[in-house]
Order: C-alpha cells, then structure tokens, then sequence
C-alpha cells in the first residue's frame, strides 16, 4: 500500500509540474503510466473515469483525485490531490511575487500585452478540442451552439444553461 | 445548489470597474467554493462571470493578463488562477483559501459520481444525461473563448497570433511546451514594436 502511495505522490508530483497549457495537456502521459506502466487501470476504466470528471463540477483535473480513489482508496484520493496541485501551485505564488515586484517595470507590461493573444488562441483551441470531444450528434452540437450564444449575449446565469443540456440530453431526442 | 447570489445585480454587459474593497480570507474561501460547487465541465466561464461580472475582484482586463500569467505555468489554469488571485489580496493565507474551497467541493463530487456511476451506467438515460451535460459545457467553453477574443477585434496582429497559436494546438495538435517557448516572445516582441 505504500509502495502505491508513494508511486502516486511521484507520478501526480511530476505531472503537476509539466502541465503546461492545464490537465488536457497531460492526460495521454497520465494515462500511461496508470493503465500500462502500473496498470492500476484497465482503458476502459481509464475513459469511465474520465468522462464522470467531466460530468462533475470543478476544475477539468479532478480525474486525479478519482484515479487515486480508484487505485488506493481515501488515501490514495488525498496523496493524488496535494500531489496534483500542490507543486504548481507554490511554482505560481512564487512566480506572482516575481510578477509584482516588477510591476511598473516596463518588460513586464510587455510580457502582459503579448501574452494575452496567445491565451486567447490557447482558450480557442480549448473550446474546439472540447467541442469535438462532447458532440458526437446533432443534437449535442446543437445544445452546444445555443448554449455558446445565450451565454454571450446575455448573463444568465451558466449553471441554467447546463441544466438544459441535461434535460434534453435525459431526453434521449436525437442521441 | 445555490443559484446565484444577492449580489448578482442586474448591470449591463459594458466593462465593470473592479470593486475598492479587497476580498478577506472568507470572501475568497466562499467564492471559489461556490465556484467549484457550480462549475461544471470546467471553471473558466464561471470563474470570469463571478469574478469579473458579479464580485468584481478583477477588471476584465486584469483577468485576462492573470489568466495569460496563470496559462504560461504548469498546473491547472483556474488552479493557478485561484492561488494567484488569493496571493494578490491576502497572501499565503488568500491562496489556501481559495485552492481548498476551489478543489474541497469537487473533490467529494466526483467521488460521489463515482460511486453512483458504477451502480447506474447500464441506463441509457443516464448516459444520455451525460452527454446533454457535456455538450452545454462545450458550449460555455465556446462563449468564454468568444468573450475574451472581442477585445482583439481591431488588433490585426493580435488576432493573427492568436490563431496561429489555436492552429497550432487544436489542428496541428503540436506539443504544447515548444509552441509556446516559440509563440509568447514573437508576440511579446510583436506587440512591443508595433502595438498591435
């Protein structure tokens, strides 16, 4: 049991740190080390786990803290969870203090104004992967379309919106 | 589930000036725990809607350059963006608050979900439910992705850096890493020189 724990603790640990762009970015390596290197999981296991993150609220990651529960029980779901989020976490306070110290600096007013394309083109690119993932019918590119343009031009509150998705979608209309 | 708060007043969609008053320790550890109770298939639009449109922490603006700073970092973006905007109004103490009350809800959700799961996945309806759900939070996706690209509407440059950057992840599907150590300088020089 330890020894799972601490291969937990190692594995989330690293891919805290090498998730550049969010969790999208690392689940193909997370996915092999939990289903080929220790197989602690079977692919379809894997993919089951990863939809009902989906499905659930909170920051797209939370399919760590399922495959820990998954493999090592409570303990398993607490090293996953501290392991996944704890060290980037301190790399972005430390990083902030750094941003603020140089806060009139004029290279770090530069390095702001530049990078706010790239965020935009790496959101856009989230939001097309997303898409292309959820929307396997009509209907559900549909709900997707109305929900993108309701939710633009007005402020309805989001949580509405996603609740609809869920009705038509129990409804089976179209799937 | 709350549903909206008291504070979701009915102002219009034009820029907000944040608010004078800093958020405490509470106001971050219950803000981003209604966030991560409320925030399905992904954080971001209900993060930019709470933080900017109803409380007021940041200016749009200053959403979007903490959200680039966060983006360029390891970790989840609505992750980083909690313990940077916890850090930026109080500190150590601010950060924690906001990543516990981010993940605590969640966390025990999902768990739940998969537990109920494993005893309910043979009904289709249930499936379908899943499905439905997906395709709305794609949709909210869309709409986040949407919002904060009007503002480069008349930024030529920008806009072209920005789809080189979404071609490059989402149709060339390129690693993440090199794309961006090649990207961010040739927009920070780009936006530097030119203004764009």
């Amino acid at each position: 049991m330890n020894a799972t724990l601490t291969a937990l603790a190692v594995i989330f640990t690293q891919l805290s740190l090498v998730a550049f762009g969010g969790g999208n970015t690392v689940l193909p390596e997370m996915h092999r080390q939990v289903t080929d290197v220790h197989q602690w999981l079977t692919d379809a296991d894997f993919a089951a786990l990863f939809a009902l993150a989906q499905a659930a609220p909170g920051p797209n990651m939370m399919v760590v803290p399922l495959i820990g529960w998954h493999v090592a029980g409570a303990a398993g779901m607490l090293v996953s969870t501290v392991a996944i989020f704890g060290p980037s976490s301190v790399l972005t306070a430390v990083a902030l203090r750094l941003w603020r110290r140089f806060k009139d600096n004029e290279w770090r007013r530069a390095v702001q104004a530049g990078l706010v394309p790239v965020s935009v083109g790496l959101v856009t690119a989230s939001a097309v992967l997303i898409v292309q993932a959820a929307d396997h019918t009509w209907i559900l590119l549909a709900i997707s379309a109305g929900v993108a343009l309701v939710a633009t031009t007005t402020r309805l509150h989001p949580l509405w919106l996603l609740a609809a998705g869920a009705v038509i979608g129990w409804s089976g209309f179209g799937q | 589930m709350a549903l909206g708060d008291s504070e979701h007043a009915g102002t219009g969609t034009a820029e907000l000036p944040p608010t004078t008053s800093a958020p405490t320790v509470g106001d971050l550890f219950r803000g981003f725990l209604l966030l991560g109770l409320t925030g399905f298939g992904g954080v971001l639009p209900l993060a930019h809607h709470m933080i900017v449109e109803r409380r007021r922490w940041l200016s749009g603006q200053e959403f979007t350059e903490l959200l680039g700073l966060c983006q360029f970092l390891p970790g989840g973006n609505i992750i980083n963006l909690a313990v940077a905007i916890g850090m930026n109004f109080r500190g150590i103490a601010g950060a924690l608050a906001a990543l516990i009350g981010l993940i605590a809800a969640p966390t025990a959700i999902v768990i739940t979900f998969g537990v109920i799961y494993a005893r309910f996945q043979s009904d289709p309806h249930v499936v379908h439910m899943f499905a439905g759900l997906a395709a709305a939070a794609a949709g909210l996706l869309v709409s986040v992705a949407i919002k904060i690209a009007l503002p480069l509407r008349r930024r030529p440059i920008a806009i072209g850096i920005a789809v080189i950057c979404l071609a490059a992840i989402a149709v060339l599907q390129w690693p993440l890493v090199p794309t961006m150590l090649v990207l961010a300088p040739v927009s920070i020089v780009l936006t530097r020189r030119i203004g764009a």
